[in-house]
């Protein structure tokens, strides 16, 4: 039975736990998580600085080995193995000594793909998504948004199927970061791509996902996993429905019981 | 509304009153600073030199100062005829000038490598770095005789006296980039499945090069420096050994005729070298 659920998830952490030494004796960095994430989803990670959630990204594109447990992509295991996902920082690091273009291609020349060819494949996607008339420019003639899109459509162009997103939209201002979940919709719908995606802002999670893992601190852990019922397409209005509301009241309580809690611990 | 405007319109007459009146404010205001045309400036420049040279002229011909120490640019002007019909000149400063080329491009080159080395291993560096330091704070120019003693009396002995010099900058200042490297941007070539050889190539020395050209100048001016420096010691040709053999023969119109050749080479290579420098910035931006 378990098996068949492994085989069926498109990526699945198995009891994976992270600490270190430390003078004071080891830290938990990150407590046992298991989750399994099936094709196609869309998932956020919400909870608190310090809970994690960096330490699992980490592990699972393989920069980070964990003290414990196992990470599976496809059923396959993938522990400690570069390469596999595609991972975007909040930080866009495109490099600036390239265009737009060579750096949406980055992904695609690391695997060997010759760059000419790179190129051609990048060149429509770049017009399609929002970056037509920027393909030839250096990234920092370029706002804060659409240098997060660059960023985006190179994680999207490593041809992985998982996606891993650091809090991408964090560092944009409030309308900025509504046309770019708009546009992370569209790119989601078009390419099939398993998400993950890390976020401080708790209607932003439930906006963009299926499902939402709510985290907490010390040691970093999975408390709750909250499904969002909402059909999609979804209209920005739906943010305002009882539903999502309701949604949204249970991940902040989970929050602040989570955040009072770590309080007391630390007192 | 009303009450508004009565307190705005009270507020300035508080101030104004005697008995409230605070401590008078000194009035500034922003200096202002006026650029004079281009042409005047250089016109300034101009006129400063001549008229150092016209007092140096007129100082030697009336004896305020000793002609003999100081020659005067009439004696300069002559021996520099002199020197350049002798044909001695081309040979001294093509010497001078292959030696300090040749020493800046092995120094920066060898240095740059050199720098960009230690990231592949931080143990490496590591024991490295104390060994750096201490060349770095050499006074490399001590050890000119023995150089000499080991790379002859020829050109390889100039060179390997402006490689010295230069190397060291470039290791450090290249060193320098290394370690500014974001490591989230190496972070991001891995989750790509870069390899090591990859990140290298594709990161470290594009990220690295802004450094490697920014000591540039310095480097041509510190190769200069151990070109001459080698000559003074033992040399059979080169503009160094010109003014050390102008000096030991008190034939001091001469030792300002080499000197003078000497800036002037000076600022053709450092010419250069900024232009050099212009054309890779540009490169790497594109």
């Amino acid at each position: 039975m378990i098996a068949i659920m492994a085989a069926a998830a498109k990526l699945r952490l198995d009891q994976v736990s992270m600490s270190f030494d430390t003078p004071a004796g080891p830290f938990a960095a990150l407590a046992p998580v298991t989750l399994a994430i099936p094709q196609g989803r869309f998932i956020s990670l919400i909870g608190p600085s310090g809970c994690g959630k960096s330490t699992i990204f980490n592990i699972v594109a393989g920069l980070l080995q964990p003290s414990g447990g196992r990470v599976f992509i496809d059923g396959v295991d993938a522990t400690g193995t570069i390469g596999r996902v595609g991972y975007m920082l909040q930080k866009d690091l495109l490099l600036p000594w390239r265009t737009v273009l060579d750096n949406v291609v980055l992904g695609m020349e690391m695997q060997g793909v010759p760059l000419k060819a790179a190129r051609e494949r990048a060149l429509p996607l770049l017009r399609r998504y929002g970056l037509s008339g920027f393909e030839y420019l250096h990234p920092n003639a370029l706002s804060g948004g659409m240098r997060q899109r660059a960023a985006l459509l190179r994680t999207l162009l490593f041809d992985t199927d998982i996606m891993l997103l650091d809090e991408p939209f964090g560092a944009l201002d409030a309308q900025t970061k509504s046309h770019m979940q708009e546009w992370l919709l569209q790119l989601w719908g078009d390419f099939e791509k398993t998400v993950v995606f890390v976020t401080h802002d708790v209607e932003e999670a439930i906006y963009l996902s299926d499902q939402v893992y709510v985290m907490a601190t010390r040691p970093g852990r999975l408390i709750e996993t909250i499904p969002v019922p909402i059909e999609r397409p979804r209209q920005r209005a739906v943010t305002l429905s009882r539903e999502f509301l309701a949604i949204k009241e249970r991940c902040m309580n989970l929050l602040s019981e989570a955040h009072k809690s770590a309080l007391e611990q630390a007192a | 509304m009303t009450a508004q405007d009565t307190s705005h319109a009270g507020a300035p007459l508080d101030l104004a009153s005697p008995a409230a009146a605070p401590p008078a404010k000194e009035i500034r205001r922003l200096p202002v600073r006026k650029d004079w045309p281009l042409g005047f400036i250089i016109a300034i420049q101009v006129g400063i030199l001549v008229v150092a040279v016209a007092l140096w002229q007129a100082g030697a011909d009336h004896g305020w100062i000793d002609g003999f120490f100081w020659s005067k640019p009439s004696d300069v002007y002559a021996t520099l005829i002199k020197f350049f019909a002798g044909g001695d000149a081309w040979t001294d400063i093509e010497y001078t000038f292959g030696s300090t080329i040749l020493g800046f491009f092995l120094g920066t080159a060898a240095g740059s490598l050199f720098g960009l080395s230690f990231w592949w291993s931080r143990n490496y560096a590591a024991v490295a770095q104390p060994y750096m330091i201490c060349f770095h704070s050499l006074p490399k120019l001590a050890l000119a005789p023995l150089v000499i003693l080991i790379f002859g009396l020829g050109l390889a002995s100039k060179v390997a006296i402006a490689t010295a010099l230069t190397i060291i900058v470039s290791a450090l200042t290249t060193y320098a980039g290394v370690k500014a490297l974001d490591a989230d941007q190496e972070r991001l070539f891995y989750s790509l499945g870069a390899s090591r050889m990859q990140v290298f190539r594709k990161l470290v020395v594009p990220y690295c090069l802004p450094w490697i050209i920014s000591v540039l100048r310095v480097n041509i001016g510190l190769a200069l420096t151990g070109a001459i420096v080698g000559e003074f010691i033992a040399s059979q040709h080169g503009l160094g050994r010109a003014i050390l053999y102008a000096g030991n023969t008190y034939d001091i119109a001469l030792v300002w005729v080499a000197a003078l050749v000497l800036s002037t080479l000076a600022v053709l290579m450092y010419a250069a070298v900024s232009w050099l420098e212009h054309i890779l910035r540009k490169g790497i931006k594109q």
